[in-house]
């Protein structure tokens, strides 16, 4: 997706999101969210019971802004599943509601994701 | 010209929606972190337009982000989208 390969916030993404299945890029950490919207997508996964990452944006500005390019996402959280982009808050919750969530996390192998 | 009407008219142009509603939430983020005592920085948009149709979760939001990204580099904090097309929400 992103084209730039010499940018080490990219790397550093690129490592995360290929050797963890599930990523949260997040504000504030899974026990302590910093904002809504981060802890709606942590309730989603604790509920579903996936073991997940999360990356706490906020104690690394270049990594807060950094993801934002590599996703072309301009907001956090950002979830990703075995090294895809699903979305933010409002895709993961919606998913979450129609079952599709559900449906992806297992087709894709992932742990938990039985609700 | 308010936030809201800014993004109200944007995406007009972007997408001639048939149903458009833009819902200033910021009084329910009080005391969040990006809240300006002054409001106008967290929105939700319903936004239903034949522009979606083809197009995955991710690429909807990604266009609606698109048009706001003035918007969403300075005033707005946080940006709830549900983007349709008229069939699906017809249904």
């Amino acid at each position: 997706m992103a084209t730039t390969q010499t940018n080490p916030v990219f790397d550093r993404i690129k490592q995360d999101i290929s050797q963890n299945d599930v990523v949260l890029y997040m504000k504030g950490t899974p026990v302590f969210p910093q904002c809504g919207f981060s802890a709606a997508v942590v309730q989603v996964l604790s509920q579903l019971g996936v073991k997940f990452k999360g990356v706490d944006v906020l104690t690394d500005p270049s990594l807060r802004q950094g993801v934002k390019d590599f996703s072309q996402w301009p907001t956090i959280p950002q979830l990703y599943v075995k090294g895809e982009f699903v979305g933010g808050c409002d895709i993961v919750r919606e998913m979450y509601s129609s079952g599709e969530l559900q449906e992806m996390l297992k087709s894709k192998g992932v742990q938990g994701g039985q609700g | 010209m308010r936030v809201a009407d800014r993004i109200r008219s944007k995406l007009e142009a972007a997408f001639s929606p048939v149903r458009l509603s833009v819902i200033d939430d910021s009084e329910r983020h009080k005391g969040h972190a990006g809240h300006r005592p002054e409001g106008e920085t967290h929105f939700n948009v319903e936004i239903v337009s034949a522009a979606f149709a083809g197009l995955g979760r991710v690429e909807r939001q990604r266009k609606v982000y698109a048009a706001l990204a003035e918007e969403l580099a300075g005033p707005v904090h946080a940006l709830s989208v549900a983007a349709r097309t008229p069939e699906e929400d017809r249904a």
